[in-house]
């Protein structure tokens, strides 16, 4: 397993439109990801999960994934969130 | 004859078709074979998916990309793992009908999205609504009387219509609707606008005194719906039916035609836009540019600022959808009455006449010039003018141009491409800036009229006060004077002058504006066609000299008939 902590960048944070964003990136994968806020984990594959994540910016989340493509899986969500949202 | 709200313009006379959405009661029912009913609900999801994707394809091409989105909502719900497999979960933890399991598993969603605190997140729970219900009918093999596969001409009678009904009706089918529920600014109105089908909401018991098969007559005008009329009412609205059918079949001829009056003086008609996704209507409705746009939606309803990227999204959609059309963007216009949570502005006496518009943008430049400089570089995509609202004199007027030098130095240093033909303009709303028009006529390009306010700010007059709104008169003598010697004012420095407010669509005050020389029209989109109807059939040379009468009136009385006469002579 492999994490990566990260804190939300753009302004308006995971709203629905960036939570859909997400889920299409996280389906690319075969590792079960998930993301952690405040003690609790969102499945980053589901946009009702993360959409009552409500991440806001300046908030810290950490990015878990596990699996045969974990490393990707990380790279590529963690460049999405911060820098892919606008 | 029942009385409700009217949503949407034009006469229906048909058969009633009525459509009573029957809440279902689910039981819960034991089962044996777990593996079994996971397939049944996989089945039913790959259905509803079939469904939407139809759904989302009809409503891309009937109502447009943008409101077809909510479907694309819906279909992402429908392949979210923690929503479908927490029903599969439960199924086989508790050896549950589908059905069952769906309804806990959806309600449990919908109470935590209803106990959100953005209002935007809380609407999302009526679509997992509409998408746990569309499964459970398929679930439970209930037949959804479909507004798809209606075969016959009928008015639909129903206690509300979803987004996803509207998007399915059938014009050439659907002759018009009737609700129980709704306002003039609900769902089901919009989109009855938007399809130009006639439409009365709010009927609270038309479900219940209508029968299929009744004979109705649907006024979407004046918001009535008469039940089994008998022959001489009939006739009555087959007249007055036709002879809209063929007023509007001349006003469409008008669409693509010019706004010139019969002696060839040639006006702007221009629509005023809310959202990009206005721009589509403006279009259809012959307008001939923008006159118009309020940028206050990209900061409502959410909880921080908008960023210049979104900013520049919004502007260059709407200058490229206007394809090289003048589009007029007034910068911010907000603070007093129209609230913005995360800006925290203390509680005003007057908000009308306090912390607003240029005032709070003058004072927290930050986002003033976030605003500006998405405008500058959006406006290498078309022909953008920049408007600041609720300038009170030049100091203001100065104040925000040298903002605009600035952010257009800043540009230039970062090497990012804007505009050198972007026209700064005012919005002349406040009596002082219509008093001394001629100093601010120097240092801009343009004046655009807000007649709302100014009405409001010269008779003093609070236009939300219902005890005093015979007050709120465009037909004030003062009210013509201010606007006409603005138009002067504007001309004498050879700049243009546009009037945006509610009064430049309004047809019993449109030739005297004509007569004082006005420029450009913005209006709703749905009145411009009759404007330029009502406009080509002017002649400009006696609308002046009507103007000029005007001006000398005593009353808006002895106005209103002045210009009656001219119009019907």
């Amino acid at each position: 397993m492999m994490e990566k902590k990260i804190v939300i960048q753009n302004e308006t944070g995971i709203h629905a439109r960036p939570a859909g964003i997400i889920v299409k990136e996280a389906a690319k994968f075969k590792s079960a990801i998930t993301i952690e806020k405040a003690g609790k984990e969102y499945n980053a594959k589901s946009i009702m999960s993360l959409m009552t994540m409500a991440a806001k910016k300046g908030e810290e989340i950490v990015i878990k994934a596990n699996g045969e493509d974990e490393a990707q899986a990380i790279e590529a969500l963690t460049n999405l969130i911060l820098n892919g949202l606008e | 004859m029942l009385k409700g709200i009217a949503a949407s313009s034009g006469v229906a006379i048909g058969k009633a078709l009525v459509i009573v959405d029957k809440e279902v009661e689910i039981e819960r029912r034991t089962i044996e074979n777990v593996e079994a009913e996971t397939t049944k609900l996989q089945n039913a999801v790959a259905t509803a998916k079939e469904q939407l994707e139809k759904i989302k394809e009809i409503a891309r091409e009937k109502i447009g990309e943008d409101k077809a989105q909510v479907f694309e909502a819906h279909l992402m719900m429908l392949e979210d793992p923690e929503f479908i497999g927490a029903v599969e979960a439960q199924i086989s933890a508790e050896s549950i009908c589908a059905e069952y399991a769906l309804k806990q598993t959806a309600d449990m969603f919908i109470s935590m999205f209803e106990s959100m605190d953005n209002e935007y997140m809380r609407e999302r729970a009526a679509d997992i609504r509409d998408v746990s219900k569309r499964i459970i009918n398929i679930l439970m093999g209930i037949e959804t009387a479909s507004i798809a596969e209606i075969d016959r001409e009928c008015i639909i009678v129903i206690n509300d219509l979803t987004p996803s009904d509207t998007a399915q009706m059938d014009k050439e089918k659907v002759l018009g609707f009737a609700t129980d529920i709704g306002g003039r600014t609900s769902h089901s109105a919009i989109m009855a606008r938007s399809l130009e089908i006639p439409a009365v909401v709010g009927l609270s018991n038309v479900t219940t005194t209508v029968k299929t098969g009744d004979m109705l007559i649907l006024d979407g005008d004046e918001g009535v719906v008469i039940v089994n009329p008998d022959e001489e009412t009939l006739q009555k609205y087959r007249e007055k039916q036709q002879k809209l059918i063929e007023y509007k079949k001349e006003l469409s001829k008008l669409v693509n035609a010019e706004s010139i009056t019969v002696d060839g003086r040639k006006v702007e008609l221009a629509a005023n836009i809310g959202t990009p996704s206005n721009v589509e209507g403006a279009l259809k409705n012959g307008a001939e540019g923008v006159g118009l746009f309020r940028t206050e939606f990209l900061y409502m309803d959410k909880d921080s600022l908008p960023t210049e990227e979104e900013q520049f999204e919004a502007y260059k959609a709407v200058l490229e959808g206007m394809e090289g059309r003048p589009v007029v963007i007034r910068t911010l216009d907000i603070g007093g009455d129209k609230k913005l949570p995360y800006l925290k502005i203390d509680e005003e006496m007057n908000p009308f006449l306090g912390y607003r518009a240029i005032r709070l943008c003058l004072d927290r430049k930050d986002i003033f010039k976030t605003q500006l400089r998405a405008l500058f570089r959006a406006s290498v995509y078309g022909n953008l003018k920049i408007m600041f609202p609720m300038i009170s004199g030049i100091e203001e007027l100065r104040q925000a141009k040298a903002v605009v030098e600035e952010v257009k130095n800043e540009l230039k240093v970062e090497g990012i491409a804007y505009s050198n033909d972007v026209e700064i303009g005012i919005m002349i709303e406040i009596p002082s800036a219509a008093i001394v028009s001629d100093i601010l006529a120097k240092e801009v390009d343009f004046f655009s009229i807000g007649t709302n306010d100014l009405i409001q700010y010269t008779v003093a007059v609070d236009r939300m006060n219902e005890k005093i709104s015979y007050l709120y008169d465009p037909f004030h003598p003062a009210v013509l004077r201010l606007i006409k010697m603005v138009i002067d004012n504007a001309h004498k420095e050879g700049k243009w002058a546009g009037m945006c407010g509610e009064m430049a669509g309004d047809e019993r005050i449109i030739p005297v504006l004509l007569g004082f020389g006005l420029d450009e029209f913005s209006m709703s989109a749905s009145s411009i066609l009759k404007a330029r109807k009502l406009i080509t059939s002017l002649n400009y040379e006696e609308a002046k000299k009507l103007a000029d009468e005007v001006v000398m009136c005593a009353t808006s009385e002895e106005i209103k008939s002045k210009i009656q006469n001219f119009v019907n002579r």
